[in-house]
Order: C-alpha cells, then structure tokens, then sequence
C-alpha cells in the first residue's frame, strides 16, 4: 500500500483545483442554481472554508446540505418524537432502527422514499427505491426478512398513472424477488393529489444479534477505506438535491438524476457484507446512498471524529472522463464503503472475490479532521468534517395551522345523501375503491426465505416465522408481525390527528393479526415547506405520531422526510407513512384478515366509540371536501384495552380485521370476499353505523365453539364492547339492511381497482 | 425412517444469485435431519454424493435467459457426468431452469404468457408415471405447493413432447394453469426417472405453521427414496 502513502504525503504538494469564480456574476448564479444552494448557504459554506469552493467542493456542500441529508427544515421537528422505550436497541440517527424481539433477537427496520425518481423513471426509481433501503438495513449486519411498499399514484384518470403503476410495480417486484427478499406487505391508493408526485415509500425489515450491531464509523487512523461493489457511474448524480426540490412540468428532463438498479449485483453485496462483518473484518462500514461517496465518507469520519484522504483516480468507474464532482456525487447503486485494518485485508479481500464484486483501496483514515480527496493530480475537496455536518442550516420555518371545520351536522348530511343515492349505489363504489390488490401483490415473491406465514394476500398485517437460535428457547413459534398505515384524507381535515391515525392504522393492523406493537419507523411524505400551511402540517403530523407513540407505548427507532412532493405550487396532501413491528408469541395463533369457514361476525369497540364521516371514504365518494366533518375521535384508554384484548383473543378467533375505510359494512364483506363467503348481517344499524369510520374497532370472525370464550376475555375489558353483527356462509349473497347484494356481484366490483380501462 | 435418511450425502449447488439456497437447507435439516453440503458453483469436481439439489433463485441475475449462465459455470460439467451415471438431482424453479438449459433434462422454460412474475399457493394434479416420485405421490389427488416465477412457462413440441407424455415424464400438471406451460406441466422426470424439475417450491411447503401445506414434504422425501 506504498502508493497510498506516497499519495498522502503528495497532498501537500497537491496544487488545489480552480475555485468558485464569484466575480462572474452570470455563471456564479447559476452554479447556485445547479448545485441548488441559497446565497446565504453560500456565505456560510464560505466562512467554514475561508475561501471560495472549487467546483467539487460545492457539490458536496450542494448535497450534504440538500433537505434529503440535512433534514435541515424538518429535524426541529423530528426531535419530539420518542424514540426510547424497553424495547429499543438503537433509536434515530443510524442506518435503521432497532428493537428486541426477543432474547438477542432483534429486528432493524426502517422505511424510506423513492418518490421524486419513481415519478421521473418509475422502474429504476422505484428498483433503487427497495434497493437502497436493503442496504440500510444490511449494512448494520441484520439480513433482511421482509420487505413492505407503499404506492401512492394520482387518480385512475389521469394520463401518466396508467404508465407510472405497472412501472413501479414491476421495480418493486423485480428487485425484491431477485434479492430472495419476500415483499409480504404493502398499500396502494389512487388519488387526485398525487397527479404530479407518485409516492413510493419502501420498508425493509432484518434480523440481528443484539451484540453483533454495526454502525458506520471509520476509526483507526492509517486504515484503509475501501470501495467494494458495483463500478461508478454518472448515474443519480444530484439525486439527493434534486429529491430536495419541487417538481415542474419538464421534470422529466432530470432523468439522468435517477439511478439505475442491478439487484444481482445487490444480492452479492449483502451476502459479501454479511460475511465480512460474521467474520469481523471490518472496522466501519457505509452504503453509498444519497449523495453516493459524499456522504458515506462524511458520515463515517464524522462519527468516528476523524479524517479520510481519497483517492479519486483508484474509485472504479463504469465510464471515462469522470469529473471529481461527478465521482463524488454518483448514486450508482450497489456500493459500499468500508474501513479495514491493514492485516485484514487478505481476508476481506478473498470474500470480496468469492463473491466475484469489484472493490479497491481508494483511501485511509486520517488524523486530519478533514475529507481530503485528490483527482489527477489536484487537491479536489478538502473540506473541515465537523463545521460541514455541524453547521449544516437548520431552519425554523414560518407555520400556519388550519383548525379543522368540525360542522356537527356534516354526519346527519352524509346519512341523508346516502339514503337518497341508495345505500346499494354507494356501497359498489366503496367495494371498487378498496378493491383486491391480488394482481399487484402476485408479482411479489411473498414467501421466498420459507418464514411467511401471512402476507399480502391474507389482506392484513404480515407475520413471519422466525425460528431463529438467538430467540428465547421458550418461543419456539415465535413470529414478527409488520405493517404500515396512512391516512392522507384525514390529515387533510387535521394534520395532527390524521397522523395520529396513520400510526393507529398500523398498529391496529398489527394488533388485529394478534401481534404486540414493539416501534414504529415512518415516512414523512409532505409537499412544500417553505410554504408556511404545509411546514404547519408537517409539524402538526409530528405531533399526531409523538402524542400516539407515549399514549401506545411504541417508539419511533428510525425514519425519513420526504418534503418538495410538489408540482406547479401543487403540494400533495400530507402522507406521513407509518411502519409498525411487532412480535406474536406464537404464529399459530396469528390471524389472517380474512375468513376462511363459516363463522360469527363480531364487531369488538370501545364503549364509547362513535362512527363518523368527516374525510371518510363514503364521504369522498359522495364528493365532499375532505375538511367537512369530524374524523373519528380517538379514544386512547379503548385504543390500549383493544390492543390488548386482540392478543388475547387471536387464539380463539378465525379472523380479525380493523375497521378502517368504508366502516363496519366494507371491512365485513372484504373479509368474507377473498374466500368466497358471504354474510347476513342481523339487524338494522342504519347508514352511520354501517359505513361510519372508527376508532378502536376490530372485526372478528368467531367459530361457534369459541364464542363463549371471546365473550369471557371481551367481558374482562371495561372500556370494550362486543356485538354480534352477523353470520358468514357459503350462501353466496350478503344481507344487510333488507338488501341483497351477490357475492359474484362483489367479486367483480373488487376485481377492478389494478386495471385501466 | 429419519435414521435412514441421515447416513445420505445431499449436496446442493450454490450460484452467485442463488436464493432458496438456504430454505431447502433448513427444510431438510428440519424435517429429516439432513446436513446439506454446499458446492460453490466454481468448484470443477463433484464431491462423493448420493443426491444433488439445485435451488431456486436468480442464478447470475437471471442475465441472457433464466438459468442459462448457471448452465456453462465450472462445476456443470461434473454434474452432467454425474447425471449421466444415473446420479439423483432435484432442480426447483431456477434449478429446474438450469437443468433444461443443460439438457439435461426436455423442453425449454420461457417467460410467463401473462408478462409477469406471479407468486401464488397452488394445486398439483399428480400424473402418471413408473418413477420413485409417482409412486410417492399417487395416492394423493391434489398437492398443495406455492410457485413464484417469472420464466416458469415450460414448453415443449413435437415428437419431444409426444415422447414426455407417452413415458409418463410429467410429474404433476397444475390444476390452474398459472403461466401458460404446454400441458399444464409443473414437473418433469428424466427418462431414467432420476432427475426431477419443477417450478413449484416444495421447501415452501413444508409446516403447517407456514401457513400453506405439507405437501412440499412429500416431494421433499420422494428426493431422498430416489438417493438410495
């Protein structure tokens, strides 16, 4: 490694590459522009270099400061989530978060977005997507178990949707299915908002020893950094400062910003990481994600509080004539940099070429406290690595809070509509919009790693099997329960308690599979925060999932903001996607979404709960603001006996599902469609209690012989009640309110939703 | 009878891509106390072996057609010596791809007729046949055992298909075809009835617990009756 000393010592002697001409007023505005820097953020990049830029060093600023890595309007507000809790291994701040399943087994998990490149390049936006948050999640030593996706597309209607979905669908599937990693659950909605900015927000979920977590630090002056994986490209460059921006109508001209995905590639990378870190061969070790080699470099010499010299010309490159701005801003996929001690090197390096990968010693740890980086003989970047993370612009931005038009007669109006449109008209409708996702969910490989148990296609939340060694010997069966949830028409009529909502969907879900909520990762997806009503919203949501992880008990371990979803001043509607992991003792006892014998309909709520339909899926049918009326109040003492009267239940029942869009009447036949049965309902509930959404309201399906037990564990909850609404049979039809509606005639209603006309 | 089974040495090919490697490990370490010898694609000789498996997954990416790099790696030209001495090999989903692509066993497996991947718990007709694994599962009517492929649509013509029927090589048909294969074909056996393809994952299918079947067991076993 001669040549990497000699390089060293040469930086000394290295003249610095061309600076930033200010005085060029024309060209000095728009490098600006480019690199999208405020000329207030310029002065303060100044005052830390004391000298003008070169041309690569503003590039790293351009990105190390860009929304996507700074956080920098956001993390204000980020700091009043609770991330601690018994459960917690490793909070915020990491690659992923992590939590104790149980004994040393725990669970690294974290969600991330795609979606400014998936609306640009939907296959590889939403491919790199998945792929990106894989290597967050490997990258600390766990290996992914589980792989979740939420897709939000604009209306039906609208011409690019019909392009965007099965794009998407198919990058998704591809990548996960071809990395072994079964993709067991996801969401997916069509609305008008999200016309011009797709959401694709990726959760990947692995398994770790709770003594063998890895962070990224690059500690040990004189060790080597190393750069294993796929060769550099020109690939995504600018992708985090373009994901840090609001999108106009010639977006698709940032095409090259997008990267592209080779899951292959992908797949020897995880296995070589995994042995490497088994074998303990490394020192530190970061996924080039976000602003590629910038980043990992900074991070990890940041955290370890040392320096990095690099190499530009030894980095392998897919392309010649790459600039050192180009090498160090690159997304090209599938990379890692790591650090490793000089006598470890031959070990490493034999793992590097089983694995067939292309790797190179392209620098070493420094005690300078800088990020040092030499190109063809110029000093490119030589940049202080606590000033630029440490002084990096945190914003408060200006806020505006909407309070929510609560009119109290907006229930009764909605009951009126619906009777006048027929409850029959209605009901289609509400069938065809949360209809089967079977189509979407077949191009997922659901069971690839033999530990699903539930997925996607039982509709509810997923649960795996783990069978793993480091578990406690006394829970042979144990399994992990997953799943996400958002509720953007309830933020709409109020950002607070529609984020609260977006937790409880998933939590509920994971809670009606039979599973203990243990922490939640989220994704923040919101539109433009300098505008005051949007920054509002976003805090607003912050405090909607805080106020729902003390009242639940289930921190927030990891996350990511995804602010500019923003196109011609249009802001999407406020999305903050939750992802909620937990554990059921016994997987045997989980239940599925939906029914598979015939069976008693019950419907478990809380005493007090009442059904509403302010920015309900009825509501919207009916063509209603989302503002009108009140969302479903939430009672949080019902909320937690519920939680806990599902775990105890899900032995004894047959099914279970939360009440979500569409009330009680929707939920029910969804339940029985899948499996081809239908349902009589007993009395007459009347529109509210049928189609009204709800808080802390589970459905199960019961077997006759164990309604005496549900009824003695529902009996020991105070806050709780249970009804019998019903009877599932193989008749055919479903009876509710003197009506008749056929169960041929559901299925069909339920089949459209994945196809375009 | 697990006794039995445990003095065979199973082997298994890996290939970089290779990724229900680990599955079919657990599977038969589970269920029949079976250790799994790994083989590196880039070994050149077979070690001493009563039974081969090769597993599914995206051998090298899946890149030129589905199993075909896989089926030129280094360690291919010992196994079809091995074949060739009527040695027992399982191929399943990618495996099986590797083995048409080697000829080692009839007809081609191409992209699904409905242009995508699909994953799906399905029914098996099993079909008639002389092999160890006809004979296994014969007195079932249907098996229940998932598939999750992109290229699973097998195809044969001809005299070459004529010839498959007419020898009872069809293991088992699906019940509902899910990829547009000639015939319905989910698995095909050799002439000599010792090596096996098939698209549908048994390892899948091994626990209740897994939420599907047992089925995938008794193929699983049929493997193994076929290394002694």
């Amino acid at each position: 490694m001669k040549d990497i000393k000699f390089t060293v010592d040469a930086i000394k002697k290295t003249s610095r590459a061309v600076e930033v001409d200010e005085n060029n007023s024309t060209i000095f505005q728009e490098l600006l522009k480019i690199n999208r820097l405020s000329l207030e953020e310029y002065k303060l990049l100044k005052s830390i270099m004391n000298r003008a830029p070169t041309f690569a060093e503003l590039g790293v600023f351009s990105s190390m400061w860009s929304e996507h890595c700074s956080y920098k309007s956001s993390i204000k507000h980020l700091k009043r989530f609770p991330t601690t809790g018994e459960h917690v291994v490793v909070g915020p701040g990491e690659n992923a978060g992590v939590v104790r399943l149980s004994g040393k087994l725990c669970a690294a998990f974290k969600m991330e977005s795609h979606n400014h490149p998936s609306y640009i390049e939907p296959y590889q936006g939403a491919a790199t997507g998945v792929g990106g948050i894989l290597r967050d999640v490997f990258c600390m030593g766990a290996r992914p178990i589980a792989n979740l996706n939420c897709l939000h597309f604009g209306s039906k209607k609208h011409p690019r949707t019909p392009y965007l979905f099965p794009q998407v669908v198919k990058g998704v599937g591809d990548y996960g299915n071809c990395m072994g990693i079964p993709t067991v659950g996801g969401r997916l909605m069509f609305d008008d908002t999200y016309n011009g900015n797709c959401l694709v927000n990726a959760m990947s979920v692995g398994l770790i020893h709770e003594d063998r977590i890895f962070k990224g630090y690059a500690s040990g002056v004189g060790n080597y950094v190393v750069y294993v994986g796929s060769a550099t490209g020109r690939d995504g460059i600018h992708g985090a400062s373009m994901a840090s921006d609001s999108f106009d109508s010639s977006a698709n001209e940032e095409r090259s910003a997008v990267q592209v995905g080779d899951p292959f590639t992908e797949k020897l990378l995880m296995e070589a990481t995994l042995e490497v870190l088994e074998k303990d061969l490394v020192v530190g070790l970061q996924d080039m994600g976000a602003a590629g080699l910038t980043s990992s470099s900074f991070e990890m010499a940041s955290r370890a509080n040392n320096g990095l010299f690099i190499d530009l010309n030894k980095v392998p490159t897919r392309t010649s004539g790459m600039t050192a701005n180009e090498l160090m801003l690159s997304e090209s996929q599938e990379r890692m940099l790591m650090v490793v001690e000089p006598s470890k090197w031959s070990a490493i390096e034999k793992v590097f070429k089983h694995w067939d990968l292309a790797y190179a010693i392209i620098g070493e740890v420094t005690e300078t406290s800088r990020v040092q980086a030499v190109y063809n003989n110029k000093l490119e970047i030589d940049i202080p690595v606590g000033p630029i993370t440490d002084s990096a612009p945190r914003y408060d931005r200006p806020m505006e809070f909407k309070t929510p038009l609560n009119d109290p007669k907006f229930d009764q109006v909605v009951v009126d509509t619906v009777n006048e449109q027929g409850l029959s008209t209605v009901l289609n409708k509400a069938i065809e919009l949360t209809g089967d996702k079977e189509k979407l969910y077949e191009q997922y490989d659901r069971h690839v790693g033999a530990k699903t148990v539930l997925s996607s296609e039982q509709e509810g939340a997923a649960v795996q099997w783990l069978r793993s060694e480091w578990s406690d010997p006394s829970e042979p069966n144990l399994g992990m329960v997953v799943a996400t949830g958002v509720q953007p028409a309830y933020c709409v009529n109020d950002p607070k308690e529609g984020a609260a909502h977006s937790m409880l969907k998933a939590v509920r879900m994971v809670v009606a599979a039979g599973g203990t909520p243990l922490a939640a990762t989220d994704c923040l997806n919101y539109g433009n925060p300098e505008v005051p009503e949007i920054m509002g919203q976003f805090s607003a949501g912050v405090d909607g999932i805080s106020e729902t992880c003390r009242q639940l008990d289930v921190p927030i371990v990891s996350g990511n903001v995804s602010l500019y979803n923003e196109t011609d001043g249009s802001s999407i509607d406020p999305t903050p996607m939750m992802g909620v992991v937990g554990k059921i003792k016994d997987v045997s006892w989980a239940s599925p979404a939906i029914v598979s014998e015939e069976s008693e309909l019950f419907l478990v709520s809380g005493v007090n709960t009442k059904p509403s339909f302010g920015a309900s899926l009825v509501s919207g049918i009916l063509g209603f603001e989302k503002t009108r009326g009140q969302i479903p109040i939430i009672d949080w003492q019902a909320e937690r006996q519920a939680m806990s009267a599902m775990v105890q239940l899900s032995q004894h029942v047959l099914a279970a599902r939360d009440v979500a869009s569409g009330g009680v009447l929707v939920c029910a036949i969804k339940m029985g469609l899948a499996n081809g049965f239908g349902l009589t309902l007993d009395a007459q509930l009347g529109v509210l209690n049928l189609l009204g959404e709800r808080s802390a309201s589970y459905l199960i399906a019961v077997k006759s012989e164990s309604v005496k037990t549900v009824e003695e564990i529902s009996g020991t909850f105070d806050q709780l009640s249970l009804t019998r609404l019903g009877r599932y049979t193989t008749d055919g039809e479903f009876g509710f309110e003197g009506l008749v509606m056929s169960l041929d005639d559901a299925k069909s209603l339920n089949r459209g939703l994945c196809y375009f006309n | 009878m697990v006794a039995k089974y445990q003095q065979l040495k199973i082997g298994m090919i890996q290939f970089p891509g290779s990724n229900c490697d680990w599955d079919l490990i657990d599977a038969y370490q589970r269920h029949f106390g079976i250790t799994v010898q790994v083989i590196w694609h880039q070994e050149t000789d077979l070690p001493k072996l009563d039974g081969l498996l090769i597993p599914g997954g995206f051998s090298f990416g899946d890149f030129l057609r589905s199993g075909c790099l896989a089926a030129h790696s280094n360690i291919m030209a010992s196994v079809k010596t091995y074949a060739k001495k009527g040695g027992a090999i399982l191929g399943i989903c990618n495996g099986f791809q590797v083995l048409t692509e080697s000829h080692l066993l009839p007809g081609a497996l191409i992209q699904n007729d409905c242009g995508t991947f699909v994953c799906r718990g399905l029914s098996l007709s099993p079909c008639e046949g002389d092999s160890g694994y006809h004979k296994l599962i014969s007195d079932k009517d249907s098996l229940s055992i998932p598939v999750a492929h992109a290229d699973g649509r097998y195809v044969i013509f001809g005299d070459e298909r004529k010839k498959l029927l007419d020898q009872g090589q069809v293991l088992f048909s699906y019940e509902d075809n899910p990829n547009g294969s000639v015939d319905s074909i989910a698995g095909v056996v050799s002439e000599n009835g010792r090596i096996v393809g098939m698209m549908p994952h048994p390892e899948r299918a091994t626990d209740l617990l897994m939420g599907s079947s047992e089925d995938g067991r008794i193929i699983l076993k049929a493997f193994l009756e076929s290394c002694f």
